[in-house]
């Protein structure tokens, strides 16, 4: 056999090689391909493929390719001329859950990051039982807690009690189905998400920073200011995503504390698939809100990426 | 706190009386500091010497203002500091980890002390570019502090610590990080800015060696007391306690009697019956009774011909080194002895198994406390 036949066997020996590990490769991926396809893909396609369809008259969706639903989002047509009216209905009610879900955000933060701090600056061995308190109410649905919210918010509830018993007010309170609610019902759910992350990055900050803080002439709130909070970013961001997002779809929540009065996303989605009966508008819906939160993310990730970039 | 009036040598830069610190309470107090006396002279190189548990990172702590003291006065240049927040105290640290700020550029550390302080912007640019060329880091101001090596971030950590000028610098081990030529190099670097910024430096450190080369003075330490303050001569040459003379260099170290005291010379009988006479450092050491006297391997001298040997003992070992030879004799006291280059050694001079006479100058033998 001369060397060039040589080169060329051992060329096709390579090829047929690396082919055959290509192949093994894709067979050890297949499962998780398959779970990615049919719990993600799958239901957001469908999704998709709805939002363009015509709803039918109890239900469901007649295959009639349409943009109505998207149209419908900004704009009313009118029955008697056929003509697009703007109609700013359903753009307030996101509007509204964007502002509501902004301020449980900032809520959460004002009271989450004392508590972050409050459990990394405790003794190891006693940190991790302050997390576990902080995750104790994970273990009730959250349907229960937010009945027991009700509870104590409403006109008889403990609030108004003590404040009427004790003779500060002479009339209850009425926090109960108004936007005050559910924005403390959203902090109430979505406060340890924000806890958790926060947590994790202050636990990680060298303390020698702090004094390094302290000796260079800082007192306590431009420590907190100039060391302590830039170093906790990555975990303020992170919390405050954990907690916008969930916020922002909120069902439970504006549906038990807002009486069904005071709409969110969330409600209005369901609505479309409930009473509304029309399918397609409640996908499309869907798809207007996880545009928001892809947005979110996205300007999240510039933002974090430009700030690596200027690191490196 | 009200501390007992606080009389300084005049150019005391920090005072410290009667310190005392106590960690933990009742039976698991651990006391750190136990009632330290120092005067730390302004402009000086003052090192803070002792094993790791010695209390002076404590010490270097009190001053800084990171922890109060539980009994005792700190003062700054007369003025009673002891109750001031370490932001309120005219003196910086060179932290042993830096703890550079992560977030922040090479100039923004440098220049966050000024910034703190409120300087106007053109003054913070102007002292940060000055602090930059001091430690020659010109070209890294707009760097981020990970990206530089152990020796740049070194540099950086003193000048964040020297930008606000202030009255004196901590130092808590800055160069045990580095590697062994870096920490070479760093040790005349910071001898000379110490000299150049004629700022009063504390150092802290374990290193007996380090504290040599870099001193003016240097107090070594031990469960939370200090034992002797001296200029690297004073500690190397005349140290007044078996633990300073065991803890630095090498030390021959002979238990004897101390019988009678003359003109301050103590004449002591070692275990075999041999009287020798020795410098005793402190009045406690000079106290007539039992003692240890010690002398340098380097001081001791092989008898000549005809010359009377203070002591006597058998070679045990000759351990070359390159540039040294040390003579392991076993006395007859059945101490063990160390010479070091006894006269001219060619080789197989000094077999073990042979006996050999050693004097002892005795204006180089230490009484030790």
């Amino acid at each position: 056999m001369s060397k060039q036949d040589d080169t060329v066997a051992l060329a096709a020996a390579l090829e047929h090689n690396r082919r055959r590990e290509r192949l093994t490769r894709f067979w050890l991926l297949a499962p998780a391909l398959l779970i990615i396809l049919a719990i993600s893909i799958l239901p957001l396609g469908i999704t998709v493929v709805y939002s363009f369809l015509t709803p039918g008259t109890y239900g469901g969706v007649t295959w009639e390719f349409s943009t109505d639903s998207y149209v419908q989002f900004l704009f009313q047509r009118d029955i008697f001329d056929d003509t697009l009216v703007f109609n700013s209905a359903y753009l307030s009610i996101f509007l509204r859950s964007i502002g509501l879900a902004l301020g449980a955000t900032i809520g959460a933060l004002i009271l989450g990051f004392p508590t972050a701090y409050f459990i990394a600056t405790k003794p190891r061995e006693q940190r991790n039982l302050w997390l576990f308190l902080i995750t104790l109410p994970f273990w009730t649905n959250l349907l229960i807690r937010t009945y027991a919210m009700l509870l104590i918010i409403r006109d008889e509830g403990i609030i108004n009690l003590v404040l009427m018993k004790s003779g500060i007010l002479s009339s209850p309170l009425a926090i109960l189905y108004t936007d005050t609610a559910v924005f403390i019902g959203l902090i109430y759910s979505f406060l340890p998400f924000m806890v958790l992350p926060i947590y994790a990055s202050l636990e990680k900050i060298d303390f020698s920073l702090v004094e390094a803080g302290y000796d260079l002439y800082a007192n306590r709130l431009k420590v907190l200011f100039h060391v302590i909070v830039p170093l906790a970013k990555p975990g303020l961001v992170a919390g405050g995503i954990l907690v916008f997002i969930p916020a922002l779809g909120a069902y439970i929540t504006p549906e038990l504390l807002g009486g069904g009065k005071k709409l969110m996303i969330g409600n209005m989605i369901a609505m479309q698939f409930g009473a509304s009966r029309n399918w397609p508008f409640g996908s499309a819906a869907a798809l207007i809100l996880m545009a928001l939160v892809v947005i979110v993310l996205l300007v999240n990730a510039l933002a974090t990426g430009r700030e690596a970039r200027g690191n490196g | 706190m009200t501390g007992p009036e606080v009389v300084t040598q005049r150019k005391a830069a920090v005072s410290v009386r009667g310190l005392t610190k106590t960690f933990g309470e009742g039976e698991y107090a651990v006391t750190a500091l136990d009632a330290v006396e120092v005067d730390i002279r302004e402009n000086e190189f003052f090192t803070l010497l002792g094993p790791s548990g010695c209390g002076k990172t404590t010490l270097l702590r009190l001053i800084a203002g990171f922890e109060l003291p539980t009994h005792g006065v700190i003062a700054l240049e007369g003025r009673d500091i002891s109750a001031l927040p370490p932001h309120r105290r005219p003196i910086n640290t060179v932290f042993q980890s830096y703890a550079l700020f992560p977030h922040m550029t090479v100039a923004e550390n440098i220049g966050f002390g000024l910034r703190m302080l409120g300087k106007p912007a053109a003054e913070i640019r102007q002292t940060t570019e000055r602090m930059l060329a001091l430690v020659q880091l010109e070209a890294m101001a707009g760097r981020r502090t990970d990206q530089l090596s152990g020796g740049q971030q070194q540099r950086v950590a003193l000048a964040r610590a020297l930008a606000p000028a202030p009255k004196v610098l901590l130092l808590d081990e800055p160069l045990a990080a580095l590697d062994l030529k870096l920490r070479k190099n760093m040790q005349l670097e910071l001898k000379s800015l110490q000299a150049e910024t004629g700022i009063t430096f504390v150092f802290v450190t374990h290193d007996q060696e380090e504290a040599l080369t870099m001193s003016d003075r240097i107090a070594v330490m031990k469960s939370g007391r200090i034992l002797q303050i001296g200029s690297p001569r004073d500690i190397y040459d005349r140290p007044t306690h078996r633990f300073v003379a065991d803890f630095i260099g090498d030390i021959n170290i002979l238990d004897g009697t101390i019988e009678s005291l003359d003109n301050g010379i103590a004449s002591v009988r070692l275990k075999d019956g041999t009287a020798v006479l020795a410098q005793p450092g402190t009045a406690t050491a000079a106290r007539p009774g039992a003692a240890s006297i010690a002398i340098r391997p380097e001081n001791v001298r092989l008898a000549q011909a005809g010359e009377t040997p203070t002591v006597s003992g058998t070679v045990e070992n000759v351990v070359y080194f390159g540039a040294a030879t040390n003579l392991h004799i076993r006395l007859a006291t059945g101490e063990q002895m160390v010479i070091r280059n006894p006269g001219a050694v060619e080789e197989g001079r000094y077999r073990p198994g042979a006996t050999i006479g050693a004097v002892l100058p005795p204006e180089l033998i230490r009484v030790l406390e």
